[in-house]
């Protein structure tokens, strides 16, 4: 069924335009002034002012490597993050351990480890995948570069951005 | 001192005080096109709650001026199939007749003497209307030059769009000179100087001045039936003035041919670097010119109530000047405020607008202003 939609009757004052035509201008003048007088606060200036204290602890942002309490780097070179980055974001060459070292029993370490940021989608896979917890999504969003190499993280900039985060994976500790 | 006294001959004089006071008002002008596009940028934002231009300089002060080198350095460019010769000179035709019109304005008084209008003529306004109306042909040359659909229909748009305000714009001014009976700027603003402006006459001065306020023959505020008999039609011709200056300098409400969102960039779709500008600054240019019309006719031009004009002094006679300048820039921002509140019109709403509202309104409000001259008279 058809609704017919009742076209409100208009007096003439109306017709003429000019209430609607003043209410306008008064509102926009309104908002002028509010922001002349610096009562109204919407703009963030961003370089300057930024949202990272507002930022919540699960932020998605640029995917990094940590290394553990003992400054050990955690990654094993399982290349399980490289298989599943969907846009294959992740290149890892893996490398033995030294024999005679202290972390020897832990095999095989990243020989190279880079993440092309142009590639990544920040989807957090990796992280979702890692089963060492050596890989995980932190608070840096702002990736920026003015060449194509320099959009690629290599280990020791993943590094850096990553840090140390204590606890989580036990089981390369000593035996007690 | 030989020299010197060459320099006060009277012919030698009015050439280097033209020459003088031709490139100061350039100067002055050009530069409040450029700041007028801050304020465009600056008034726009605040009115959405942005910030507007704040990164070049103190408060995007220097912005203009970066806008301007940008404009510079782009590449000029042709697209192949426009008719060059009048592709090239249609930025110019855009941005010369905003700037004619400043010649006729009385911006001052009179400083050291030398009255503060370029070109004194009697035939002032019909000067104004003919070489405004002339800026039409730079918009309709570049959107028939471009050979391309959406600047041809800006073009189209904009000359059907000017002749319809044309005739309005006309007949609303004819009352001003029925009531101060001439065509001269000049004298039109010592009129209201005298008899209060023209949309606010409630003083009298029988001279000018601060001084004569304190003597019983001086200036003093009043109304009497005459005023405000004559207060009805100016104030209706004020508005039609007004309405038809927004079209006629294609701001909204009445921006039809460079509707963004029907017409790409409307006339000056093909257009880039300082070609491009040309166009910008002569739409400013033409705001200003505009805005100045309307200030010397129906604000009072130069003048303040109680203030001497620059015969008292040059001080005076800078106070006059700078009083004209702000009146021009409160027009401005009206215009500004104006294009951010209104949304725009349809093309056969303007046209009906024109034609049956205010042509009409003009061409009574003569009648009306004639029936009360000829009831005042008798």
């Amino acid at each position: 069924m058809a609704t017919v939609v009742q076209r409100p009757k208009l007096s003439l004052l109306e017709r003429s335009y000019f209430p609607a035509l003043l209410g306008g201008m008064w509102i926009t003048i309104k908002h002028f002034f509010k922001m002349m007088a610096g009562q109204t606060k919407v703009t963030m200036q961003y370089p300057e002012q930024r949202w990272d204290s507002a930022m919540p602890e699960w932020y998605r942002g640029a995917p990094t490597l940590v290394r553990d309490e003992h400054g050990r780097e955690r990654c094993v070179a399982c290349q399980l993050c490289e298989f599943i980055c969907p846009p294959r974001a992740i290149a890892i060459k893996p490398g033995e351990l030294d024999a005679a070292g202290k972390w020897a029993k832990v095999e095989k370490y990243p020989e190279k480890f880079d993440i092309d940021m142009i590639r990544c989608i920040y989807c957090g896979l990796c992280e979702e995948v890692c089963p060492e917890q050596a890989i995980f999504l932190r608070k840096d969003y702002s990736i920026t570069g003015l060449t194509r190499a320099e959009m690629v993280h290599d280990k020791a900039k993943l590094y850096e951005l990553g840090g140390v985060m204590d606890g989580l994976v036990h089981k390369w500790n000593e035996k007690k | 001192m030989p020299s010197l006294d060459l320099l006060f001959q009277p012919e030698i004089f009015l050439t280097w005080t033209s020459a003088l006071k031709t490139s100061v008002i350039l100067g002055v002008v050009l530069t409040m096109v450029a700041y007028s596009v801050w304020a465009e940028r600056k008034v726009s934002a605040f009115i959405q709650d942005r910030v507007g231009p704040n990164r070049v300089g103190w408060a995007g002060l220097i912005q203009p001026i970066a806008d301007g080198v940008k404009l510079l350095l782009k590449e000029n460019f042709v697209p192949a199939g426009v008719n060059k010769l009048y592709f090239s000179i249609a930025p110019s035709l855009a941005m010369i007749p905003a700037i004619l019109v400043l010649a006729v304005l009385p911006f001052g008084s009179s400083l050291f003497g030398v009255p503060m209008v370029i070109a004194d003529l009697n035939i002032g306004v019909l000067w104004v209307f003919a070489v405004s109306s002339l800026g039409v042909y730079g918009i309709v040359l570049a959107g028939w030059a471009s050979n391309s659909k959406y600047p041809f229909l800006g073009g189209i748009r904009s000359s059907s769009q000017m002749i319809s305000y044309e005739l309005a714009l006309g007949l609303s001014v004819i009352p001003v000179f029925m009531v101060v009976g001439t065509l001269n700027l000049g004298e039109i603003v010592r009129y209201q100087v005298e008899n209060g402006w023209m949309v606010f006459p409630v003083w009298f001065s029988q001279g000018a001045g601060p001084l004569e306020l304190t003597t019983d023959s001086g200036a003093m505020f009043g109304l009497n039936w005459e005023k405000i008999l004559l207060w009805i039609p100016m104030m209706i011709s004020f508005v039609v003035f007004m309405i038809a200056m927004f079209a006629e300098t294609n701001r909204v409400p009445f921006d039809l041919p460079e509707a963004e969102q029907e017409l790409v960039g409307g006339y000056h779709t093909e257009y880039s670097s300082m070609r491009f500008a040309l166009f910008f600054l002569g739409e400013y240019a033409a705001m200003i010119a505009g805005a100045g019309v309307i200030v010397t006719l129906f604000l009072g031009g130069w003048s303040l109530p109680f203030v001497p004009d620059g015969a008292q002094g040059w001080f005076w006679g800078l106070v006059n000047i700078g009083t004209f300048f702000a009146k021009v820039a409160a027009i401005i921002f009206l215009f500004l405020w104006v294009r951010w509140t209104l949304p725009r019109f349809r093309f056969d709403q303007l046209m009906k607008l024109g034609w049956y509202v205010f042509f009409e309104v003009a061409l009574i409000n003569i009648f009306i202003t004639a029936g009360i001259l000829a009831f005042l008279k008798s």
